[in-house]
């Protein structure tokens, strides 16, 4: 499963680097502490949180994460937009709060 | 390999940066991708601390045939006591900082655990230093 196939499943929007949305995803982490995300996500998972700032960007390149899904309609900053097209890591948003959105991907990506 | 580079406290939107040029260079020079995981875990903690706690900082990466070895020196208002620090959700960090995601007393640990050898040094009033070594 792709970021794409789960973007189309969930109607998630797409904020940015629409060309990658091709990349891999092997599961999931919901986390908004950063030490939390770097220390324990995997790489190849979507990464589930409500931090906007470019500092989310930096953690997904260097894990290596799939794409971030922004919830609650959150958007992201003009720089991690920036930063999200340089990396060709995407950035995705939803509506729907954490809990909600995690028990849908799990269930389509279990 | 000798690395340098430079770290301005308080400046978040570069936060990573060091740490995103050492990932690359390692991945160049072929280091085994589990190493690689480690040493980006740690050296992103350590840096965001030297953003987040202090003045100004260096990260010093040293790699060749044995390992990687990586020292960071800040100025700041050092560390009075270490153990304390390193206590899981431990944080002196200011309430802007933990807004950010940052600050949840998860650095230092992460450092421990992802490091072969881990040294920290601290003199309040001064700075504090890291040392954090891999062997291949």
């Amino acid at each position: 499963m792709n970021v794409k196939d789960i973007a189309e499943r969930l109607s998630l929007n797409v904020f940015s680097a629409h060309d990658s949305l091709d990349r891999e995803v092997t599961g999931g982490y919901a986390s908004d502490l950063l030490s939390d995300v770097m220390g324990h996500a995997q790489e190849g998972q979507i990464w589930i949180t409500l931090q906007t700032h470019k500092n989310i960007m930096a953690v997904a390149s260097l894990k290596d994460l799939a794409a971030i899904i922004l919830v609650k309609g959150f958007e992201p900053d003009k720089d991690t937009l920036e930063l999200s097209a340089n990396e060709g890591i995407p950035v995705l948003g939803t509506k729907m709060q954490a809990f909600e959105l995690a028990g849908k991907l799990y269930e389509i990506i279990k | 390999m000798n690395l340098e580079f430079k770290v301005d406290g308080g400046d978040f939107t570069v936060a990573g940066n060091a740490s995103s040029q050492i990932k690359k260079m390692l991945k160049q020079l072929n280091v085994d991708p589990r190493i690689v995981k480690r040493v980006v875990i740690a050296l992103y903690e350590a840096e965001v601390n030297i953003v987040a706690h202090a003045y100004r900082g260096v990260i010093y990466a040293e790699i060749d045939s044995r390992g990687v070895r990586l020292r960071l020196e800040d100025e700041g208002p050092g560390i009075p006591d270490i153990e304390q620090a390193m206590t899981p959700g431990f944080s002196t960090a200011s309430a802007q900082v933990r807004e950010m995601g940052f600050g949840a007393g998860m650095g230092l640990p992460n450092i421990s655990e992802n490091a072969d050898e881990f040294k920290i040094e601290s003199e309040v009033g001064k700075g504090t230093t890291l040392w954090i070594n891999y062997k291949f």
